[in-house]
């Protein structure tokens, strides 16, 4: 997650409304859906962007997770995400994000 | 099921995974409204 996402994150939650917000994530495998969720929660792990350090508590999930696509139209789901449903890890992911929602 | 209605959606992409607009248009399908989208690329 690069510095300037982080700064635009940062500056929309600081905005208000944060118990409104869910971030949905599009990360292609484990371990940079759990950097991410880690750095929307937690803080930046790396201590390198503006939210090292910085909770922002946010509600993360992934579009492969079963409990999104349950939310999402079928038709809409599978012209959208289709294949790559198939493609990424799935399962690693939503394991990756069950542990840094258990950290 | 995560509820999405009326909710404020931050998307993030990423090229090798699920890009933005994708991610957006799941989304405002579930009633959501996206605040944010943003598709990362790391090469």
């Amino acid at each position: 997650m690069d510095l300037e996402e982080q700064a635009a994150i940062q500056r929309l939650v600081q905005g208000g409304e944060r118990d409104r917000m869910i971030v949905i994530l599009g990360t292609p495998n484990s371990s940079s859906t759990q950097m991410v969720a880690l750095t929307l929660t937690s803080g930046d792990p790396s201590y390198a962007g503006p939210l090292a350090g910085v909770p922002l508590g946010l509600r993360v999930y992934h579009i492969l997770e079963d409990e999104v696509r349950a939310a999402i139209p079928v038709d809409v789901y599978e012209r959208e995400i289709g294949p790559m449903e198939f493609v990424l890890d799935k399962d690693g992911i939503a394991s990756g994000l069950e542990r840094v929602r258990k950290a | 099921m995560v509820e999405l209605k009326d909710k404020l959606v931050l998307a993030l992409g990423e090229r090798d995974g699920v890009p933005a607009p994708a991610l957006q248009a799941c989304a405002e399908s579930a009633g959501a409204e996206v605040i944010y989208a943003e598709t990362q690329c790391f090469v």
